[in-house]
């Protein structure tokens, strides 16, 4: 079975490599994304961003003058502790927390935390000032840093879907796939060898790309490399084993494309490839749960970011691990190799 | 001769159509079985149900008396009609990858040579000609020293030259003792390549044995054809058996000078006159009333 299993994933790993366009095509394009948007969007964000601390969703202007201010965007948070990480790391201007005791904390290394508090003192109009002020310290996250995972794990998401989906649906329809069926090579051991070569493939791809990014980026890089590499190696298994339910039964090239893009739009737009969705509605925020990439940039940008343990990203690796075995399971079940 | 194969009333129906409707034979060890018809008889559907990679509606498929299963898988070979290969893979690399699917092997050195593929073995398959093709696609069916070969028009497309070095491929391999199975619609082919044949049309067999055997038993003489044209009077008033297809009237006699002398006062130009064994075309056209090739 081993034999069998290696002789097919030797010849897509060299279909693949072999392949100069696509090759470079896998190659280029996270790297000219990620150096791009590092120049273009690389400096102070335009709007200023404050999060409030409090248990509901809606932002009540009544509550104090500072909420009706313009050009300010307000992120209502429950979370206390990760909205003071976010401070530190400057994703956050500013947070304030109105009630009874209001205070508000700001790093003093920031530039817009420094404006955004003289907002905030101005519009409370009561001088002393009746509202508590506490520091934070910590460097600021580049939005280098921030988009890095974003754009490996959205090239991860290319790769596998149409690299793995794309390709089993090719071989479908050119009779490659009914050629290998006349053999004694089984429907379980031709899976294994798409999966096991599209992951070692978009692995040392991405540690390729990665290595390099940070060496001229300096990117941040807070938790261990071995947990990012598993966050990677999960992820990849798990956008695969989709890719090849999409791929079990479909015989049509464009209908396959169809397909994929129906599944990779959305899950790029709603994973936070680009840009958080920090002020997106619960709703939103739990729809992108259910892409593999949402789990993947999640963790990777907690280990990159915030130096997450593999314990702290252990939900996302088991969410991961638990998809790839629901897609694996359908992809065998409906699997087909030829167009009857 | 053991039986190799045994197809038992195989059935393939789609909506609205019967591709295959009952057919059945079997295949002796070390033969040419050849399944002849034209495009659209089901000859590729009834052989890939026989392969596995058409599930039959009904019928069942027995390889040494037994149903056909894993050691089927193993000990035979396929050609495709139509197959893609890998891209980027070279045809050495293309023989390595089918050969690690089989735990038979047959010598590399003396398949290359087989097949004639010894110049070839570092081209990319894209870049072979249609023959070189074939025979890189005959080397990968025979990857695994198959005992039984299934060949599914080999030599359609091919130039005269590449069917005619392919048609000594084929003898090789059944002189080193494979049994074939190989469906065409070039009678020609069949007519050298097979020691036994069954014609399909529309889903069934309608003909099956030896190819000279047949013919003995559907002709008495030779053939007298030439062009109807130059016939002077109705064929109706012509005392012979009489096909008229595609422009050209058929003569079926066993004295061929008493029939060219009644025939003579009938035709305005002798020449055109051609004298000629028939063959496995006439047997078609006159077993379905239609040509092969329409």
């Amino acid at each position: 079975m081993l034999r069998r299993i290696f002789a097919i994933f030797r010849g897509r790993n060299r279909e693949f490599l072999r392949d100069r366009a696509s090759f470079a095509w896998n190659l280029l394009l996270p790297i000219v994304l990620i150096f791009g948007l590092s120049f273009a969007l690389g400096g102070d964000r335009n709007t200023y961003t404050v999060g409030i601390l409090q248990d509901s969703d809606d932002i009540l202007e009544e509550q104090h003058p500072f909420l009706s201010m313009r050009y300010i965007r307000f992120v209502p948070t429950s979370n206390k502790d990760d909205a003071l990480r976010k401070v530190s790391r400057h994703q956050l201007d500013l947070l304030v927390e109105f009630g009874e005791a209001p205070r508000y904390w700001v790093n003093p290394d920031s530039s817009k935390g420094y404006f955004v508090e003289l907002a905030l003192l101005q519009s409370d109009g009561t001088a002393p000032p009746t509202i508590d002020k506490e520091q934070i310290t910590g460097d600021a996250v580049r939005y280098a840093d921030w988009v890095l995972p974003g754009i490996l794990g959205m090239n991860m998401m290319f790769s596998c879907m149409f690299g793995v989906g794309y390709v089993v649906v090719r071989y479908r329809k050119n009779g490659f796939l009914k050629r290998l069926r006349a053999t004694p090579l089984t429907s379980f051991e031709f899976i294994s060898a798409q999966v096991a070569s599209r992951m070692v493939l978009i692995i040392c791809i991405t540690v390729f790309i990665y290595t390099g990014t940070h060496l001229i980026l300096d990117t941040r890089m807070e938790g261990s490399y071995f947990t990012l590499f598993l966050v990677a190696l999960v992820g990849a298994v798990s956008m695969i084993s989709l890719s090849l339910v999409i791929s079990a039964r479909v015989t049509s090239e464009e209908l396959a494309g169809g397909l994929l893009n129906m599944i990779n739009w959305p899950m790029m737009l709603l994973s936070g490839v680009w840009f958080s969705l920090e002020g997106a509605g619960t709703f939103v925020q739990n729809l992108a749960r259910i892409f593999p990439l949402t789990h993947v940039l999640d963790s990777a940008r907690a280990v990159m970011l915030d130096g997450a343990t593999i314990g702290e990203v252990a939900p996302s690796l088991l969410a991961l691990t638990a998809l790839s075995m629901v897609f694996i399971g359908i992809g065998a079940k409906i699997f087909r190799w030829g167009q009857f | 001769m053991a039986t190799v194969l045994e197809a038992r009333d195989l059935v393939k129906e789609y909506p609205g159509v019967t591709a295959v409707g009952g057919v059945s034979f079997a295949v002796e060890e070390g033969i040419c079985f050849g399944l002849l018809g034209p495009n659209g008889a089901g000859k590729t559907t009834t052989v890939e149900i026989i392969e596995g990679v058409t599930p039959a509606t009904s019928g069942e498929v027995y390889y040494y008396g037994e149903p056909a299963g894993a050691k089927f898988r193993q000990e035979v070979g396929i050609q495709f009609q139509k197959t893609a290969l890998q891209d980027f893979l070279t045809v050495r690399e293309t023989i390595e990858m089918f050969q690690a699917l089989y735990d038979r092997k047959a010598d590399f050195d003396e398949l290359i040579e087989q097949c004639s593929l010894g110049d070839l073995l570092d081209r990319d398959n894209r870049k072979l000609s249609g023959g070189q093709r074939q025979r890189l696609l005959l080397a990968v069916a025979l990857v695994n020293r198959p005992r039984l070969v299934f060949l599914d028009e080999p030599t359609t497309g091919l130039d005269p030259q590449a069917r005619r070095n392919f048609w000594d491929l084929v003898q090789n391999l059944r002189a080193l003792g494979s049994s074939i199975v190989l469906t065409t619609h070039y009678m020609d082919e069949a007519e050298i390549l097979c020691d036994e044949i069954a014609i399909m049309d529309a889903g069934r067999i309608i003909a099956q044995g030896a190819p000279d055997d047949l013919l003995r038993g559907h002709y008495e003489g030779l053939i007298i054809e030439l062009p109807i044209g130059d016939l002077t009077d109705e064929l109706a008033e012509i005392e012979h058996t009489i096909y008229e297809n595609l422009g050209i009237v058929e003569f079926v006699t066993t004295d061929v000078s008493a029939s060219l002398q009644q025939l003579s006062p009938h035709v305005t130009n002798l020449n055109h006159i051609k004298i000629r064994q028939p063959n496995l075309d006439d047997l078609f056209l006159d077993l379905t009333g239609h040509s092969l090739r329409a």
